[in-house]
């Protein structure tokens, strides 16, 4: 690419975003949902599940860092109805016929996305501390917690605009967008993997979710890390890299039907 | 040729949706391609805009090949497609700023556009409005000013007034005339006859995804023959004893005429129809439509 397309390509990608963050702003519903829905999972675990189940450590110590992947799930999947309204009201037409890079259409609904996740983030952050949750981390640790979540988010974003336009509808969006939001309670986020039945328990211990948790569990509430953050890390990375080609080549076969 | 297409060929699965389409479009003229539901007008379109492959075939706009070069071709074109392309929750203004933008329009000029183009669509009033409480007449102008904000050379309306109201209607008829004078080059696709004929230098009638005919309206008219005149009987009695001494077609219980559409001719048929004592209930002159041509060829 010429030094004038990757100028071209830059100024497609912040217009894209502009779009994309100006409309997930506006759609308000969502936006609400997508913001409150995490702290009611989380007030519904701490005060309502948790006196049930015995981790060994105060219930809401444990459970934060679930609910931190719970939230990001959630505002994941919100993107790839996002994208598939995209595909199918008329608009994707006009922007496949403007001369610009479809990475750029891609990247904003991902930017917006991150941007809406770390929001909600943040507000289940200060909501969880004023419930009692008691973190030991340093900045260090912080930095590295918020990165990893940061490069999962990122990651199953891609994933969810990659579903949104494999999607025949808004709806089948959602419905495939589902085990987003189900993987979770298959991890280590809520209970303990060993509580579970022996069937369930490698499900649990071998799927993306549950190295995530530990690592930001282990990072914040000194938990022991072993080789979480390692295949934390592989996963997301993985996932990141087949998400983004999968997205991408997906959007431009379309322009083959 | 500023557009040109030869053997265009698409199937989806065992349908066969285009048929061996060619097509030319001279700069600064007006095509229209007319077809049923089904024909094949949408997906023409979609292959000479970059949007879909044909399986067979080739297109080039302006000199650039649509396979070969397609972000030229899109550099040059614009497409206005069935259902207005507008983000319902972006304003107007930011809808036509944002596409200006994705133009590689300069900031100011991709503004400087817009403020021109709210004006010439009469939208300025609405354009701090989400576009989501538009009418859709309003949304249809919106969409086709969007279309127009870098200048495109060949402008693609795909069936532009399909929904609209009849005020609408006219309003998007103006704008696309005043394209035509500005020397753009435009080819649209529609199932309205007589949106065809207002607007178009030259038709293609296409019909299950191949051409049945090409020309000027005009052409198109005088191609299955000239007027007639028909002759509306009560009943059937009449209406077969007149078939016997006119040389006409019977349609139900019109008898069709054919005429040179001089009153001398009219009259001896009324003389005819008179001395046989044979009184039809109505009498009209027809003059053919595209209509007729079109079910005549389509039929």
């Amino acid at each position: 690419m010429s030094h004038q397309g990757v100028v071209a390509a830059c100024s497609d990608v912040v217009t894209m975003i502009d779009r994309s963050v100006r409309l997930a702003r506006r759609n308000v519903d969502t936006l609400f949902v997508s913001l409150l829905l995490p702290l009611l999972m989380m007030a519904l675990f701490v005060y309502v599940f948790g006196g049930a189940i015995n981790t060994g450590t105060e219930y809401v110590n444990y459970v934060v860092p679930g609910i931190l992947l719970l939230t990001t799930g959630y505002g994941a999947s919100s993107t790839a109805m996002v994208v598939a309204d995209d595909m199918h009201n008329g608009m994707i037409d006009r922007l496949r016929s403007l001369p610009i890079h479809s990475f750029a259409v891609l990247t904003g609904h991902v930017v917006a996305s991150v941007a809406r996740n770390a929001t909600s983030t943040a507000i289940v952050i200060v909501a969880s501390l004023a419930m009692g949750f008691r973190p030991n981390g340093g900045v260090v640790d912080w930095l590295a917690a918020i990165g990893l979540l940061l490069l999962y988010v990122v990651a199953l974003s891609w994933l969810a605009a990659g579903l949104g336009v494999i999607a025949k509808s808004v709806e089948s969006a959602s419905a495939l967008s589902f085990f987003m939001l189900f993987l979770p309670y298959l991890s280590s986020a809520f209970v303990q993997p060993e509580t579970m039945p022996s069937w369930l328990r490698p499900i649990s211990e071998h799927q993306p979710i549950t190295p995530v948790i530990e690592t930001v569990r282990s990072l914040l509430i000194g938990t022991p890390m072993e080789n979480n953050g390692r295949v934390a890390l592989a996963w997301c990375c993985g996932l990141l890299l087949f998400s983004v080609v999968l997205a991408t080549s997906l959007y431009r076969r379309r322009s083959n039907r | 040729m500023i557009v040109k297409a030869t053997g265009l060929r698409k199937s989806y699965g065992a349908t066969e949706v285009l048929t061996g389409v060619d097509l030319s479009v001279a700069e600064g003229s007006v095509l229209a391609l007319l077809g049923p539901n089904g024909a094949g007008k949408t997906t023409t379109v979609r292959i000479l805009t970059t949007l879909t492959r044909p399986d067979s075939g080739t297109a080039t706009i302006a000199g650039y090949d649509v396979l070969r070069e397609p972000a030229r071709v899109r550099g040059v074109i614009s497409l206005t497609g069935q259902y207005a392309a507008v983000d319902e929750n972006q304003t107007g203004r930011e809808n036509l700023v944002m596409v200006g933008r994705l133009m590689h329009l300069g900031r100011r000029t991709a503004r400087r556009r817009t403020t021109e183009l709210l004006e010439q669509f009469g939208l300025t009033d609405a354009m701090g409005r989400h576009v989501k409480t538009y009418s859709g007449g309003m949304r249809r102008k919106l969409d086709l000013a969007m279309s127009l904000i870098a200048r495109p050379r060949v402008i693609f309306l795909d069936e532009p007034t399909t929904g609209l109201d009849p005020a609408s209607r006219f309003a998007m008829w103006d704008a696309i005339a005043e394209l035509v004078r500005d020397g753009t080059t435009i080819l649209l696709t529609t199932q309205y006859l007589e949106e065809a004929d207002r607007l178009a230098d030259r038709i293609v009638l296409l019909d299950h995804g191949r051409i049945v005919a090409s020309g000027t309206a005009d052409a198109l008219k005088t191609q299955i023959g000239g007027e007639r005149i028909e002759l509306r009987f009560t009943d059937e009695v009449q209406l077969l004893k007149a078939a016997g001494v006119l040389n006409g077609v019977v349609d139900q219980l019109v008898l069709n005429v054919p005429s040179d559409g001089t009153a001398a001719h009219l009259h001896q048929v009324l003389d005819v129809l008179r001395d046989n004592g044979l009184m039809p209930e109505r009498v009209s002159s027809h003059r053919p439509t595209l209509d007729d041509v079109f079910l005549a060829l389509t039929a």
